[in-house]
């Protein structure tokens, strides 16, 4: 039998009828398209699926397709802004070398948004525990605890910028 | 892996869950945060016929304190019991244990009601359930923690039986909960519990048997004036936990007694 999930996506509502055993990140990769979301295990250890569900970090992994009915879903697809910009997050990834592969990064990506979004200014010990979902084979993690100091600075500055409007410039 | 086909089906109320659960039969099953249960599906260890999905069943979802005790609804999740003000006043160790439990994205979904239903013998809440005489109230009767924890992954709840609170007195004296691991969002390999009530302390481990563990040996010397350190040479006392990948029998009964102190001396 297959049920009705109606969700929002990154800003876009979507209608399909799916397997109750589905898990919400078979829907996203191959019936969304969204093959940005990551799956590195099959035992909800390692956060390469981690997407954002009503603004909190969850391992898409570990949640069936027909539970994020009527939810609201951001993936890694829509962190760049439409022009194509980065995400402070994903420009400080880049500049940072916070990747060697890469597999681990969009899920690092969307836990790190959580994380910085709970605690503007975190500390590297703050990052460390804030990130200890997820799994990096590569790195070390050393970059990676950089590129969000970094990308937390950046959306320090990017918040506490004067609007042009505010300054009446 | 994919897991085995099932039928689903969303409850509204707790009456409306048992409804269901009923007619699915013996081969249905609660999904509440599905942190034990769809990794278990996943890998085809569980194969439920059915799902009844609670997570929309607002009943359950509560925090309340009074007349001396914290009554935890089964369907608050780990981060909601972390951050609770209410139970930071009231059980400031179960605020800390919560904040222990799994990585922000299993804190992120896991509910109290699930830890207790499944009954894994790592579980962080049983322990303190256990050794604060918490009770586990159903959709049928009551619990005393003590009677509830039975074996590995074994409880009394029928098929359709549903947990729907955790009810702990209020303690909020010294206490400290240590849970030794090799990474941050591993499960404890043992972890030990300390917390004063009443003016006598309550002593009790995790993952050093199929159930918690309550060290009554160690309360006891407590109560007679023994220091942490003489008192915690009882932790290990009559325990023969089973080795796994991580620890060796031995190694867990070392724990026991290094944690317990650990746990004593830095109660606050
Ligand atoms: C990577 C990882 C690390 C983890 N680390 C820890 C840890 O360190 N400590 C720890 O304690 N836990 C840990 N967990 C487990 C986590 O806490 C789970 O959330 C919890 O064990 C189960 O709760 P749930 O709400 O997810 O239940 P589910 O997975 O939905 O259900 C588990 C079982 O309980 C039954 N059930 C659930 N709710 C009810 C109810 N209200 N009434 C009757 N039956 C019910 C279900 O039918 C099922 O059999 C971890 C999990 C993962 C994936
Ligand atoms: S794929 Fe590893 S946690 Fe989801
Ligand atoms: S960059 Fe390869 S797993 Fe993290």
């Amino acid at each position: 039998m297959k049920h009705k999930v109606s969700l929002t996506i990154n800003g876009k509502g979507r209608e399909d009828e799916v397997e109750a055993r589905l898990l919400l990140v078979h829907y996203l990769r191959d019936v969304a398209g969204l093959t940005g979301t990551h799956i590195g295990c099959d035992t909800s250890q390692c956060g390469a699926c981690t997407i954002l569900l009503d603004g909190k970090a969850v391992k898409s992994c570990t949640l069936f397709a027909v539970q994020g009915d009527g939810h609201d879903v951001k993936t890694i697809e829509g962190m760049a802004a439409s022009d194509g910009t980065l995400h402070p997050i994903q420009q400080a990834f880049w500049d940072e070398h916070g990747l060697q592969c890469g597999y681990c990064t969009p899920g690092f990506i969307m836990a790190a948004a959580y994380l910085l979004d709970r605690n503007p200014d975190p500390s590297d010990e703050e990052i460390r525990k804030g990130l200890e979902g997820n799994l990096c084979r590569c790195t070390g993690y050393v970059n990676i605890v950089k590129a969000v100091q970094s990308a937390a600075q950046t959306m320090g500055r990017d918040q506490a910028r004067p609007q042009p409007a505010a300054t009446g410039e | 892996m994919i897991p085995a086909a099932f039928e689903y089906a969303r409850a509204g109320s707790v009456q409306e869950a048992a409804e269901l659960l009923n007619r699915f039969g013996e081969d249905g099953k609660v999904l509440a945060g599905g942190h034990s249960l769809i990794p278990l599906m996943r890998l085809r260890l569980a194969q439920p016929s059915a799902l009844v999905d609670i997570n929309p069943v607002g009943e359950l979802n509560y925090i309340v304190a009074e007349d001396g005790h914290l009554r935890v609804g089964a369907l608050v999740r780990h981060v909601d019991i972390h951050t609770s003000d209410k139970v930071r006043k009231n059980l400031p160790i179960l605020a800390e244990v919560a904040e222990e439990v799994g990585d922000n994205q299993v804190r992120n979904l896991g509910t109290i009601g699930g830890v207790m239903a499944h009954a894994d013998s790592a579980g962080d809440y049983p322990t303190l359930a256990l050794i604060l005489d918490a009770e586990i109230v159903t959709n049928k009767r009551r619990f005393a923690a003590k009677d509830f924890f039975q074996d590995l992954f074994t409880t009394p709840l029928e098929p359709d039986e549903i947990v729907c609170e955790v009810v702990f007195p209020v303690a909020n004296g010294p206490h400290k909960y240590v849970k030794f691991r090799r990474r941050l969002f591993d499960w404890a390999i043992v972890a030990a519990a300390a917390q004063q009530l009443n003016g006598g302390w309550r002593v009790g481990l995790t993952n050093v048997g199929p159930t918690p563990v309550r060290c009554n040996a160690v309360e006891k010397a407590l109560s007679e004036g023994a220091s942490p350190e003489q008192a915690a040479e009882q932790a290990s006392e009559g325990l023969t936990p089973s080795g796994d990948i991580r620890a060796t029998p031995d190694y867990k009964r070392h724990l026991a007694r290094v944690l317990t102190r650990r746990a004593i001396e830095a109660s606050s």
